[in-house]
């Protein structure tokens, strides 16, 4: 294992983080206190709680699931799509280093700035709303868990991006629609039946779902087939990047 | 002793179907200067770029210091260098940063004082903590450079090293390649400069349309293929060149006080005598003479012309 090449990069994807803390770091705590200003304050005065807990709490876990996967997506799938775009990847793939050896530097400097950005989501939200975490392992294990996994799948989609707009194009037109729909807002026992099926295929509330019953003893879908869910998209993930490296797609073609 | 790079049978096809490798056999020496010459789109990168990792071959095998590239890509790329043919860095590094990023990406501990010395040979020690973005071009190519020295690398490919590099640049790097060749580093470089070659070269290679047409000694290139030229610097200028040289090679210049010959030095009868005679007989008189070699580049065009 080539343990100091894995150091480098990651070392340079945290100091790439550091240097762009405005993009970052404070952006999403501007975007995530703005949600709690609309959506707290002015949808939360007209619902006071769902399931016993008040409404501004209830968004807090949704609210970093919304931030940890776009977040994930966006380090991981830009930290991959910028070398091959300028063709600073030519070092990279003429290193001494295995698929794996890349997949757990770069996935792991993206997955280390979601946690980092999740925690201090969970410290600006613990100003505005008083929060309780009833299972404080589980809570960071889906954290760690989502953000691994998100960030698999924006790694996916750097290398699958041929220009900056299909980038864009996953975490703009699927991701943030999921998260939207996925239960962020809201239970999804206050959505009429059919919605309220159709819900159910979408992966983001399991998610969502599973983290917030991490919070709060409650969930919308049970906390099993929550981690069930997660672990079945790492899984995806993880088979797509093998088939990825295996046959050099988009990369050594 | 074994070659340092072994390319045997390497072919490449492109999923559109564009064969730019078509079976290739080449044998680098340990510690030779080899160059590679070819038009644009021969396969000169693409045959790199195979041996460097950057490209995956569709056949053949391919090895660095018996290492193969595919088993045992570990030990093969960590003997390798590479200075590609565009400037890729990443433009918001620094220049310390991003040299010992390199050195750490090729599994070495870090070590300052060799980065310091990279730098300091390449003349961008007081440029360490300058961003990569804030470079001139041919700071920049230094700095290239600098990232595939970092890991002490034992072969060095330079693609197109002086492409755009002004003069004193040029030197300084042809000065680099020569230290480095002594301290026993095998350089393979690929150039659209013919002079490069001839002045660096120990042996020069010729790709064309995917193929290897020729591998030789550059010495031994230059006699063998090197065609003569003997210039006649004529008393009073010519109208045209007289019928009775026709069976010679004669060019005449513009203002017709020069006559050029050109003839094969490996020729038995090269004809140099007889055109003087010749020329001596029909009252042609010169004031001056001279012969010159064909340079590597007049054989290189002759070459990937009879190809085409």
């Amino acid at each position: 294992m080539n343990l100091r090449a894995v150091w480098a990069i990651y070392k340079m994807e945290m100091a790439r983080a550091f240097r762009t803390v405005l993009q970052s770091i404070v952006s999403p705590v501007i975007s995530t206190s703005l949600y709690f200003v609309v959506f707290g304050s002015a949808i939360g005065s007209r619902i006071t709680e769902i399931d016993g807990i008040s409404y501004g709490a209830f968004i807090v876990p949704g609210l970093i699931m919304l931030s940890l996967l776009t977040q994930s997506i966006s380090n991981a799938s830009f930290a991959i799509y910028f070398p091959k775009f300028v063709g600073s990847i030519y070092e990279l793939l003429s290193a001494p280093v295995s698929y794996l050896e890349i997949i757990i530097a770069y996935v792991g400097g993206a997955a280390t700035k979601s946690i980092i950005l999740g925690l201090i989501i969970l410290a600006t939200a613990s100003l505005f709303v008083p929060l309780t975490i009833e299972h404080p392992f589980w809570m960071l294990s889906f954290l760690v868990l989502t953000s691994v996994t998100f960030s698999l799948f924006g790694f996916i989609i750097g290398i699958w991006a041929k220009s900056f707009e299909q980038l864009q194009l996953v975490p703009l037109l699927i991701i943030t629609p999921l998260t939207f729909l996925g239960g962020s807002f809201y239970s999804i026992d206050m959505l009429p039946g059919i919605w309220r099926t159709v819900t159910l295929f979408n992966p983001v509330l399991y998610l969502v779902s599973g983290f917030r019953w991490s919070f709060y003893g409650k969930s919308d879908v049970s906390i099993g087939i929550s981690l069930g869910m997660t672990v079945v998209f790492l899984l995806i993930c993880i088979a797509i990047v093998a088939w990825i490296f295996r046959t050099g797609y988009r990369l050594r073609n | 002793m074994p070659s340092i790079i072994s390319i045997s049978g390497v072919t490449k096809t492109y999923a559109t179907g564009f064969k730019a490798l078509k079976e290739i056999n080449l044998d680098i020496e340990r510690g030779e200067i080899f160059a590679l010459l070819g038009p644009n789109g021969a396969g000169k990168t693409t045959l790199i770029s195979i041996v460097c990792g950057i490209v995956n071959r569709s056949s053949g095998t391919v090895t660095v210091d018996g290492y193969d590239i595919g088993r045992d890509y570990r030990a093969a790329r960590s003997l390798i260098g590479l200075v590609p043919q565009e400037l890729t860095i990443d433009a918001f590094e620094t220049v310390w940063a991003t040299v010992s990023y390199s050195r750490g990406l090729f599994g070495k501990p870090a070590n300052p004082a060799f980065v310091e010395k990279v730098l300091r040979d390449l003349s961008l020690w007081d440029k360490k903590d300058a961003k990569a973005i804030t470079l001139s071009g041919g700071m920049k190519r230094r700095l290239m450079i600098a990232k595939a020295l970092s890991h002490e690398p034992r072969v060095l490919f330079l693609d197109e090293p002086t492409a755009g590099v002004d003069v004193e640049l040029r030197q300084d790097m042809w000065a680099m390649v020569r230290r480095l060749r002594e301290d026993g580093v095998t350089i393979i470089l690929t150039t659209h400069y013919i002079e490069e070659a001839e002045a660096m070269a120990d042996r020069v290679g010729v790709i064309n349309r995917g193929e290897i047409v020729l591998v030789e000694d550059k010495a031994e290139l230059m006699r063998t293929l090197g065609r003569k030229r003997l210039l006649l610097e004529l008393r009073s200028p010519l109208a045209t060149i007289p019928e009775t040289f026709s069976r010679y090679a004669l060019e005449l210049s513009p203002d017709g006080d020069r006559l050029t010959y050109t003839y094969d030095n490996q020729s038995e009868r090269p004809g140099v005598a007889s055109l003087l005679r010749d020329l001596e007989t029909a009252g042609i008189q010169f004031r001056d003479i001279d012969t010159q070699n064909s340079s590597l580049e007049e054989i290189f065009v002759n070459l990937v012309r009879k190809d085409a």
